[in-house]
């Protein structure tokens, strides 16, 4: 399916875009967007998509006609999030199959002239907020398939609005989950932050149940102003059935600062492609990923990280554990343009591998049109140090206990460069699940 | 009843080298042995074959700890049965904390059928034992906080050991040339932590090419290895001649042995 297919999945074809639309209460503008984008995706599916960003990822198990958009709404479901309860948060949106089923946010917020909430309802009410950053810089719908796709048939997502010199201190929460078998979620996440505005979103995705089959095609866009401060956490933990492709960008204006962390700990298989733009001159991008792969599962990246302006700094820091039958794919670029001088580019990939089947690539690679900068890049990948664990367990811990310690220690050195005290402790916990201690 | 640690005829061969051909020693509880000789005698190898590494196998003769046969017991169940190895190169584990992993440590070396995810020593009883132990051997308590070893100087690191040492209270504690590579005020540091530990209650051999460990520790017995072998055994008076005279009498003493050691170390270099 890399290369070229000619007719769209019939889930998601010509009556089934119509159905949709029908469906829905969506505003002209909305509509208008919608279907220059389906017509986008139609010329897509007969393009093949970018080699350099596709060729290690296997797409021919993905059927997409096995899933379909869910046209009910959920009641509802009880939903055993990580996130809930770790910290307190000043507004939550969850969706569930693509649906919208709870919204809050504080009200001393919305004083402040913050906007949070769902997407589908707010394109009725914010149009003047949205229209010139809904899917026209980050990520435009003519990127490729997925993203034209996405764009045809979005279903919801939160939207996080903070106006000028406006701080959001408490974390708001963001959940998109899947509970219903064969259902796809196509959330959108868009932020905001207006010049010198600060704000944590952290977002999760979980299913309902191990055995349900999910595809969640997603995208996300964040655009950070002057001086505007954003910690972005998404804590991808889908059931191992799940398919999960975005788009997911962030554009930095002068002096702002980017932290993004990514955490990938479910999906059957996943591919991401993940762009830093710095935009403008100091600007700051941090990037820390969590990757821990068991089982059959097959996880990729494609970051790129691109200085636009002068004396920008990008840091990427991934972390990979797999093990078992695992593979996972960290494609990474940092481009310089001629113009951004003094930039530091950073990026750095280091794979810890617990079993000999599990396979990590990591390629990454540099572009550089300016002549006066630093980038570095580096990337490892291993088998579990067996000195490290003789001598854990010299000193009594047995060689489970030693390997998990040495696995926690692995990501403890990306934890450190969280500072939210909730997603250190939920990812930990999510790793510690997974690895199966105190089962 | 008197802890003992008894070696028998143990031949020990790394990948497929032999290097100690039959050694025997015992070690009482109370009691601090001293086991010296020169690079490549063997010293080192029967800490790791007793300690458990997986490179170093036992191809004849026997371990046994208290009547319990080390042989085919991993590292963590010989350390559960009270052994314990002072490293002469600790490891480090990056993102562990010192607190943490010595709170796993102590917990499974206390209550020996412990699984992991099973209850630890409770956390203040915990603090309060790591604070006064690393008070008693002069550690700054942000050391806790610190990665295992990571950024440690050699110094800290051998600290850390006698630090390990003490929270674990074995039976049989072996100091791998715990004092080599440290300056004189570092080794005077780790060896009157060890006097602090040394008692009654536990077992100590001491390996060591030099004898400084040994003025702050005094050993009721030394031994010492050629060619995989001890060679011989007296009393203090035997580590001091050797510090004052070298290897060289020894080597005439025990020609064979000199021998058989100048081939292995003709085979490992």
């Amino acid at each position: 399916m890399s290369t070229a297919i000619v007719a769209p999945p019939e889930t998601f074809n010509e009556a089934a875009f119509n159905a949709f639309l029908d469906q829905r209460d969506d505003p002209e503008w909305i509509i208008e967007l919608r279907k220059k984008a389906f017509a986008i995706y139609n010329e897509k599916l007969c393009e093949p998509l970018d080699p350099e960003e596709w060729k290690r990822v296997d797409l021919r198990i993905f059927q997409p006609a096995k899933f379909s958009l869910s046209a009910d709404k959920p009641a509802g479901n009880k939903l055993d999030t990580q996130l809930q309860g770790e910290a307190e948060f000043k507004g939550q949106v969850t969706h569930e199959n693509g649906h919208c089923t709870s919204s809050q946010i504080d009200a001393s917020l919305v004083e402040q002239g913050v906007v949070f909430g769902d997407l589908s309802a707010l394109v009725h009410t914010h149009r003047d907020i949205l229209e010139p950053y809904f899917m026209t810089k980050a990520v435009t719908p003519d990127r490729d398939r997925f993203a034209a796709w996405h764009a045809a048939f979005w279903t919801g997502g939160t939207v996080l609005y903070v106006p000028k010199n406006c701080s959001v201190e408490p974390p708001l929460h963001s959940l998109i989950a899947l509970t219903q078998a064969g259902a796809a979620d196509l959330s959108h996440t868009l932020v905001i932050l207006e010049d010198n505005a600060s704000a944590t979103l952290l977002e999760e995705t979980l299913s309902g149940d191990e055995g349900s089959p999910g595809l969640h095609l997603g995208c996300v866009e964040l655009i950070v102003g002057k001086d505007a401060n954003l910690r972005y956490v998404q804590l991808q933990n889908w059931n191992q059935k799940t398919y999960h492709f975005a788009h997911q960008a962030g554009l930095v204006e002068s002096n702002g600062f980017m932290q993004w962390t990514v955490s990938a700990l479910g999906a059957k298989l996943a591919h991401v492609h993940q762009d830093v733009v710095l935009n403008g001159r100091g600007s700051i991008g941090e990037v820390n990923g969590v990757t821990f792969a068991t089982d059959k599962q097959k996880i990729s990246f494609y970051t790129q990280q691109t200085h636009n302006d002068e004396q920008t700094r990008s840091d990427l820091l991934y972390k990979e554990v797999l093990r078992d039958k695992a593979r996972v794919v960290w494609r990474g670029m940092i481009k310089v343009d001629k113009k951004a001088q003094l930039t530091d580019g950073y990026q750095r990939s280091d794979a810890l591998m617990l079993s000999d089947t599990a396979r990590a690539d990591a390629i990454p690679g540099l572009e550089i049109e300016a002549d006066d900068v630093r980038c570095t890049h580096g990337a490892t990948a291993g088998q579990v140090d067996q000195e490290q664990v003789f001598y854990a367990m010299s000193r009594g811990l047995s060689r489970y206990e030693a390997m998990h310690m040495i696995v926690q220690g692995f990501f403890q050195t990306v934890y450190d460069r969280i500072p939210v005290e909730a997603v250190r402790k939920t990812l930990n916990d999510a790793v510690v699940q997974k690895l199966g201690i105190g089962d | 009843m008197t802890s003992l640690l008894k070696i028998e005829n143990l031949h020990v061969n790394v990948e497929e080298t032999p290097i100690l051909k039959g050694v025997n020693l015992e070690v009482k509880a109370g009691e601090i042995h001293a086991l010296m000789g020169e690079n490549g005698s063997g010293k080192s190898t029967l800490a790791y074959a007793l300690a458990g590494h997986p490179k170093y196998t036992i191809t004849q003769g026997t371990v046994e700890l208290d009547g319990a046969k080390l042989n085919d017991l991993d590292p963590s169940e010989r350390a559960r049965l009270g052994l314990f190895l002072a490293f002469q190169y600790p490891v480090t584990i990056p993102g562990v904390k010192v607190a943490d992993f010595l709170r796993h440590a102590i917990s499974n070396i206390r209550n020996p059928a412990r699984k992991e995810g099973e209850g630890l020593v409770p956390m203040r009883e915990f603090r309060k034992e790591l604070k006064e132990q690393m008070g008693s051997l002069d550690m700054k308590t942000e050391f806790a906080r610190r990665y295992l070893n990571e950024g440690f100087s050699g110094g800290e690191k051998k600290r850390m050991e006698i630090l390990q040492l003490a929270m674990l209270k074995p039976k049989f504690a072996i100091l791998d040339e715990t004092d080599s590579g440290l300056d004189s005020d570092a080794v005077r540091f780790v060896s009157e932590g060890l006097t602090k530990l040394t008692g009654p209650e536990m077992g100590v051999m001491i390996i060591t090419h030099h004898e400084r460990l040994l003025q702050y520790n005094i050993p009721q017995y030394a031994h010492v290895m050629m060619g995989g072998r001890i060679v011989e055994t007296g009393d203090a008076s035997l580590a001091e001649e050797i510090h004052n005279e070298g290897y060289t009498a020894l080597r005439e003493r025990h020609p064979e042995a000199a021998a058989e050691q100048e081939q292995v170390e003709a085979v490992t270099q």
